[in-house]
């Protein structure tokens, strides 16, 4: 046997070994609230983080821990936490490393859902976002001031399918001495490893390709454990005695794992937005499968995107995954073994063709949400989209025009023939 | 040998054979990281002495503090340095100078000196340099993902509970496990 196991072997194997106390081969259930303690200084040290253990599952469940060290040995990072949903991930992320007055850069890019949680939601924190263009990376060195704390950015951009250049924006990072963190949704560990282009903290929908079944919502983030949390000081829930924890300095005493032990000992606990065992157990099934299923979602995405790049009623398609594609460099250094299953393209009829389009799909599914093994279609501006002015859906790359596609794994001459009946 | 990456099965053997250890560093302040590794390792079964002469005489966690490891009354296995690196010279010296030598000297997170580890190997001395041995033993019994880590352990063997019979306390099983260097946290 190798001493260094391939990407399919992990997503199997890696934080599944057969339950300790029954045997059972396939990672329990754990439904359970609580879990007893042996007496009451084994719980004054889990409480006091002296010792490794489970005490509520609103910090942690053992079917919740099985998915965390299985995500962290999929992109290659020191530890995970997995959470309720990805917008909660973000949550927790920027909670740890954020006061009132701070500011991060983030692409402009980015999914709909993360654009409204930074513009509105954040601000009510006092945490704001100053806007980059991902597609101009010396964008982020611009809006970088004496009060940024990460640079946040997509691999691949949902939903324009664009590629952002990470070790560029790494780099940016570095020298500001603050963490990049990117969303890793679209490309999964399968196709992108943020972490070997300096990414510090990589974040997931879990809902999407990972469980990829379509039926549980959760999140995580993952700790590279390659970022100084005490070398600027400015990261003081990190570096810093922490009151909660008599004084103990969570960085100091964690290293390369703190970041992820500490979105989980203070930002979960105190804010709560823990994910359910059961829907830990089944992103953990889905997740068994992610090679097999995103090469067959990047196989039928290159058809469909092909098919519908030579309609009379399509203006354009943007799919890094075709060799005439302007991101199409950047998907071949960043994801060579597929460009995704998420892309949008034009038509030409504007507004209403998006809308008779949605509405005439007999088997894509008409939704909002991307990565499930069923092909789905949403019509952005007015949908996902639809809470932003028109300026801001053009900048997102979701204009009156354009459709999104999410790839199901269904045979791709069903997709094809069912797009061909609808925009005809 | 390498001292960026050892294989788990090396630590494994190191975690499975020795049973005293000096704690070179110990502190008394209970969120600390030297307390927070003496109480866990006292709690998978290992005799901790520590070492420390700002202590000595005093006793922390029902063990009796030394000032020098030489002042130690039994035969010590491993020897655990929690000072900062260039002060393990010494310390690592110290220890070769007993009369029964350790048969290792680990050199906590964060702390390397590939002088001292050259001159403990040169002995027939194993040595860890830059590791936590909560860690390690944490990574290696499956407790670490209770924490969400990637120990970069896999194996289709069931994990062993710790002898001890507690709850939620893993032990270090055989060495059937497919596994990959450990990391340094």
């Amino acid at each position: 046997m190798s001493n260094t196991p391939g990407f399919e072997t992990l997503a199997i194997h890696a934080g599944a070994a057969p339950d300790s106390a029954t045997g059972a081969r396939i990672t329990p259930i754990y439904q359970t609230t609580a879990f007893v303690f042996n007496d009451v200084q084994h719980a004054s040290d889990l409480f006091a983080l002296r010792a490794f253990g489970n005490i509520y599952t609103r910090i942690m469940n053992p079917t919740q821990s099985v998915l965390e060290a299985k995500v962290a040995a999929l992109e290659g990072g020191t530890a995970a936490l997995a959470v309720a949903s990805g917008h909660a991930a973000q949550l927790l992320t920027f909670h740890a490393m954020m006061q009132p007055g701070d500011e991060f850069v983030a692409a402009r890019q980015l999914y709909g859902g993360s654009i409204n949680q930074f513009n509105h939601s954040f601000k009510s924190f006092g945490w704001h976002v100053v806007w980059a263009d991902s597609e101009d990376v010396s964008s982020f060195e611009k809006a970088i001031t004496t009060k940024t704390k990460a640079i946040f950015i997509e691999s691949i951009c949902n939903p324009g399918g664009r590629f952002t250049d990470i070790e560029a924006v790494a780099a940016i990072a570095k020298k500001a001495g603050i963490p990049l963190i990117v969303d890793n949704t679209l490309a999964t560990p399968y196709l992108c490893n943020p972490i070997k282009h300096g990414a510090n903290i990589v974040l997931h929908s879990l809902t999407k390709f990972m469980g990829g079944h379509g039926n549980s919502m959760g999140g995580v983030l993952v700790d590279a454990g390659n970022f100084d949390w005490s070398a600027s000081g400015r990261y003081p829930l990190l570096s810093e005695p922490n009151a909660s924890y008599h004084g103990m300095k969570l960085h100091e005493t964690f290293g390369g794992i703190a970041f992820a032990i500490a979105c989980r000992v203070l930002g979960l606990r105190d804010l709560g937005p823990s994910i359910a065992p059961l829907n830990s157990f089944l992103i953990l099934t889905g997740m068994e499968t992610l090679a097999l299923r995103m090469r067959k979602h990047c196989d039928n995405t290159v058809e469909v995107a092909t098919w519908l790049s030579k309609h009379s009623k399509v203006a354009w398609v943007n799919y890094a995954g075709l060799a005439n594609d302007k991101h199409y460099t950047l998907h071949q250094k960043y994801s060579p073994k597929g460009a995704g299953a998420v892309f949008t393209f034009g038509l030409k009829g504007g507004y209403d063709a998006g809308v008779k389009l949605v509405s005439d799909v007999k088997l894509l599914s008409h939704l909002a949400n991307i990565g499930d093994t069923r092909s789905l279609i949403i019509h952005p501006s007015s949908t996902t989209h639809s809470q932003l002015s028109k300026d801001q859906q053009i900048q997102a790359g979701a204009g009156p025009d354009v459709v999104r596609l999410s790839i199901g794994i269904e045979d791709a001459k069903d997709i094809i023939a069912d797009l061909e009946q609808g925009l005809g | 040998m390498n001292h960026d990456d050892y294989s788990s099965e090396y630590i494994r053997g190191i975690l499975r054979s020795v049973k005293t250890i000096a704690m070179v560093g110990a502190s008394a302040n209970v969120v600390r990281p030297s307390y927070l590794v003496m109480k866990y390792l006292i709690d998978k079964g290992y005799i901790v002495i520590p070492v420390n002469p700002g202590l000595a005489g005093q006793y922390l966690l029902g063990q009796k503090v030394y000032a020098l490891l030489a002042e130690i009354p039994v035969t010590i296995d491993m020897v655990d340095i929690f000072r900062n690196s260039e002060a393990a010279v010494a310390v690592t010296d110290e220890a070769l100078a007993l009369t029964v030598i350790p048969k290792v000297i680990w050199m906590q997170l964060s702390v390397r000196n590939d002088q001292a580890a050259n001159k403990a190997e040169a002995m027939g001395v194993q040595v860890v340099m830059n590791r936590c041995p909560k860690m390690e033993y944490g990574k290696l019994s499956g407790e670490w993902a209770w924490v969400g880590g990637n120990s970069g352990v896999l194996s289709s063997k069931r994990q062993s509970l710790h002898a001890n019979g507690r709850l939620q306390s893993l032990g270090l099983g055989a060495s059937d496990v497919i596994a990959e260097t450990t990391k340094s946290v």
